[in-house]
């Protein structure tokens, strides 16, 4: 037999449909403390749930510091962050609010979730203890306990979620498909029609500048012929779906580097989830940054700041270059009680970036 | 199914069909140009000069002209651009397979960079040995090539209430059909080797959301594919690069992008995603969940809203897109006058399996408005139903797993609506 031969028996063998019970010997064992590390799921029985415990009241703490700039002090939801309270009752309602006292079936999702996947932009930097207190006081906000009440492995299978049966398996096979599996009319099916409702009144779509529909396909009759006009369409067009719009303003600012300031926009998503810059941004979860590098704190306005940072604009804080680095590198170290939950820039270069950045944008 | 006698006819249904909305076939002669056109008669700089060299796009982009095709977002959708998602501009895509860089990207905390190098994927749970592959392992196992749509539960869930967005790319466009290479997930459980007791398996992703799922172990036996290549080149970032798992049929937020984490139990999970999310209201309050399969539907591409007919009356190519969580697309009807009358459509290249399908109905327009429907047939006999029948059965507030007959009013003047009728 051929060398290449016998490279071929075993390929041949493996393709056997058979053979593939057998394992190929690939991959490596799973070590404990990495399936430990990975396998972080918890069951609707609990099972998954690591020791520790956390009550109503450090809960509210945790809550208000990690939680309530989005989801509000009491749970309420800002702007159209998640509403995580109330809403029971709600759901026939032709706005539901589904929450975890309204909606979830499951108290484990809660704590999954938190624990896994909170707060949003710094995930998996909440400890169990903490997770056990921020789901304790979840339920306190929903009416579920009173305010005394403190969560732990032990005693998570003995709360029931309000809507815990409210949940059953899809039943389209029986409910729905014997009654679209019919053969369809094909002549004189229904009467003339009459229109009822028209999305272009509710003017919610984007639009192109012209007011039609963002992405309208354009029209190849006109001004191709001359060749020009249609050239100078697209070529105004090629500069709008640039991803990073923002990049084109360093042409104002002479002095600033250019690669820094497009490392800085990439930086910069980091705290897009929460701030707007540039030219129209408006305040969101966090205010807009227009100006922010060199101008006062806590003076854009409209914005409700935390009373920290109010008391520091009262007594003068500025932007300036170093006071933001060093806010960027460590928020809640800089200041106690600042709403800005993030967990702060890691790498100098990124806070050089992206104030860089900033300073580029939006005047 | 209807119209199997036709095969090769379909030009004349057509036809009837312009009849039975009311025109008359225009037989005009050929339109007389006034003047010669320049673009012929004098030399252009494309038929004269040098063009682009070889390398001066290295992976190249679409030629500026077609920059309006591009993914949009409706930005008041969602409070963070990074748990939000757009939408596939399929207005403007003719074929059945959508391009990776303009296919709709759905993120619940944005689209990471992961490298091949940094990449594992851990199976563990009841399995008789808890692996961890690394992306060269995957690379080893054989490999198989499945196309399928990705379609998000909530595509169309803006229009439960009524029409509201002007454009198929928005009120569709949360959908892609790519064709994947890939291990089968199943090779990967029988190397892990599933304990008797074992029947879900939960997907998660190495991203901060993790956007966890379950599903039954037969599902994850049958045609689930662990994918890293799309459309012949490695998957894109905002796709999942470098792994993903692509779940034929089943909604798109199954698809676990950055694939991370195998576990296999003896139950649901109970993840997030599919208890707050991705369960459906129903009008008693109660809701459904594990609604994963995606029913049979269909749209219009164009004419739409945002292509509407500009060249008057004469021929016209209406084109749209067909496809079934449950199989292969049976048939696809059009219908010109709001679901009056219906015409058979043709079903135009190959029909895979839970795959877009394309469609497409050549027609001698009169110029005179139309209510343009599409109907899809599946192979199980599934028809797709008006949006009312669904909300007679499912209510106002499901959001989720709406397949209803979306109808374009086009106009005499070849502008297209977004409408609801009665």
């Amino acid at each position: 037999m051929s060398k290449s031969l016998k490279l071929l028996a075993p390929a041949l063998a493996l393709l056997a449909a058979p053979a593939f019970a057998e394992p190929l010997g690939l991959g490596r064992a799973a070590l404990p403390e990495e399936i430990a590390a990975w396998d972080v799921a918890v069951l609707p029985d609990g099972t998954g749930l690591p020791d520790g415990s956390g009550d109503v009241f450090t809960g509210d703490e945790v809550f208000a510091e990690k939680c309530a700039s989005c989801h509000g002090d009491f749970a309420e939801g800002i702007d159209n962050w998640p509403v995580l309270a109330g809403g029971q009752g709600s759901l026939t309602n032709r706005r539901p609010v589904k929450t975890i006292g309204s909606y979830w079936p499951h108290l484990s999702t809660v704590w999954d979730y938190i624990h896994r996947s909170m707060p949003f932009g710094a995930a998996q930097t909440v400890t169990a203890d903490e997770t056990y207190a921020i789901t304790a006081f979840l339920l306190y906000s929903n009416g579920i306990v009173e305010d005394d009440f403190e969560l732990s492995q032990t005693n998570f299978k003995d709360i029931v979620l309000p809507n815990a049966e409210g949940f059953y398996p899809d039943d389209r096979p029986g409910t729905e498909y014997p009654h679209f599996s019919v053969a369809p009319c094909m002549q004189g099916c229904r009467e003339p029609v009459k229109v009822t409702k028209r999305a272009v009144e509710l003017k919610v779509t984007p639009t192109d500048p012209d007011g039609k529909p963002a992405g309208t396909l354009p029209d190849l009759r006109v001004g191709a012929a001359a060749g020009q006009a249609a050239t100078e369409e697209t070529a105004a067009e090629t500069e709008q779906p640039d991803p990073e719009p923002a990049v084109e303003a360093t042409a104002e600012t002479a002095a600033a580097d250019p690669a820094l300031i497009e490392e800085g926009a990439k930086v910069f998503k980091k705290c897009q989830a929460c701030h707007k810059v540039g030219e129209g941004a408006k305040n969101a979860t966090g205010p807009a940054l227009n100006g922010i590098v060199d101008g006062a704190a806590g003076s854009v306005e409209g914005f409700r700041y935390s009373k920290p940072m109010q008391a520091a604009a009262e007594g003068g804080l500025v932007w300036s270059h170093e006071a933001l680095a060093e806010f960027l590198a460590d928020p809640k170290g800089y200041m106690k009680g600042t709403k800005m939950s993030f967990a702060g820039l890691k790498k100098p270069e990124e806070i050089e970036a992206v104030i860089a950045y900033l300073a580029s944008v939006g005047g | 199914m209807s119209g199997t006698d036709e095969t090769g006819t379909s030009r004349r249904a057509f036809l009837g069909a312009g009849l039975a909305a009311g025109g008359a076939v225009a037989t005009t002669g050929l339109a007389r140009a006034q003047d010669a056109d320049p673009l012929i008669t004098e030399v252009q700089d494309w038929a004269s000069a040098f063009g682009d060299p070889v390398d001066a796009t290295p992976y190249g982009m679409p030629i500026h002209y077609e920059s309006h095709v591009v993914r949009r977002n409706v930005e008041w959708l969602t409070e963070s651009p990074v748990s939000s998602i757009n939408f596939t501009p399929i207005h403007a895509l003719e074929g059945t397979i959508t391009p990776q860089g303009c296919a709709f990207e759905r993120h619940h905390s944005g689209a990471i960079e992961l490298a091949k190098q940094d990449y594992r994927l851990m199976i563990s749970g009841l399995v008789e040995r808890p692996l961890v592959f690394t992306y060269e392992d995957l690379t080893r196992f054989p490999r198989t090539i499945t196309t399928a749509f990705c379609e998000c539960a909530a595509n169309g869930g803006m229009e439960w209430g009524g029409a509201q967005l002007e454009g198929c790319q928005f009120t569709q466009g949360m959908i892609h059909n790519m064709e994947y290479t890939g291990v089968p997930l199943r090779l990967l459980l029988e190397e892990a080797g599933v304990k008797p007791e074992g029947k879900w398996v939960y997907a998660e992703g190495a991203d901060a959301s993790s956007n966890g799922r379950s599903m039954p172990l037969e599902k994850a036996m049958d045609d689930v594919l662990v994918a890293f290549f799309a459309n012949g080149e490695a998957l894109r970032k905002e796709h999942g690069y470098p792994v993903r798992l692509v779940v034929p049929g089943f909604e798109g937020n199954m698809w676990v992008k950055w694939l991370r984490r195998i576990g296999v139990y003896d139950r649901a999970v109970e993840s997030r995603e599919e208890t707050s999310k991705y369960t459906d209201l129903m009008p008693d309050g109660r809701a459904r969940k594990w609604t994963w399969v995606m029913d049979a539907k269909s749209v219009i591409t164009s004419p739409s809203p945002q292509a509407p007919i500009r060249h008057g009356k004469g021929p016209l190519v209406i084109t749209g897109l067909a496809w079934s969580g449950h199989g292969k697309v049976a048939r696809v009807d059009v219908s010109l006058d709001g679901g009056v009358n219906w015409v058979e459509a043709r079903l135009t290249g190959d029909v895979k399996s839970k795959a877009l399908t394309r469609f497409h109905l050549d027609l001698d327009w009169d110029g005179s408005e139309m209510f343009l429907q599409s109907r899809a047939v599946d192979e199980t006999g599934y028809v797709q139903p008006t949006k009312n029948q669904l909300r007679e059965i499912r209510g106002l507030n499901n959001v989720y797993h709406n397949n209803g007959i979306q109808t374009w009013w086009v106009r005499a003047d070849g502008e297209v609506e977004n409408v609801e009728i009665a």
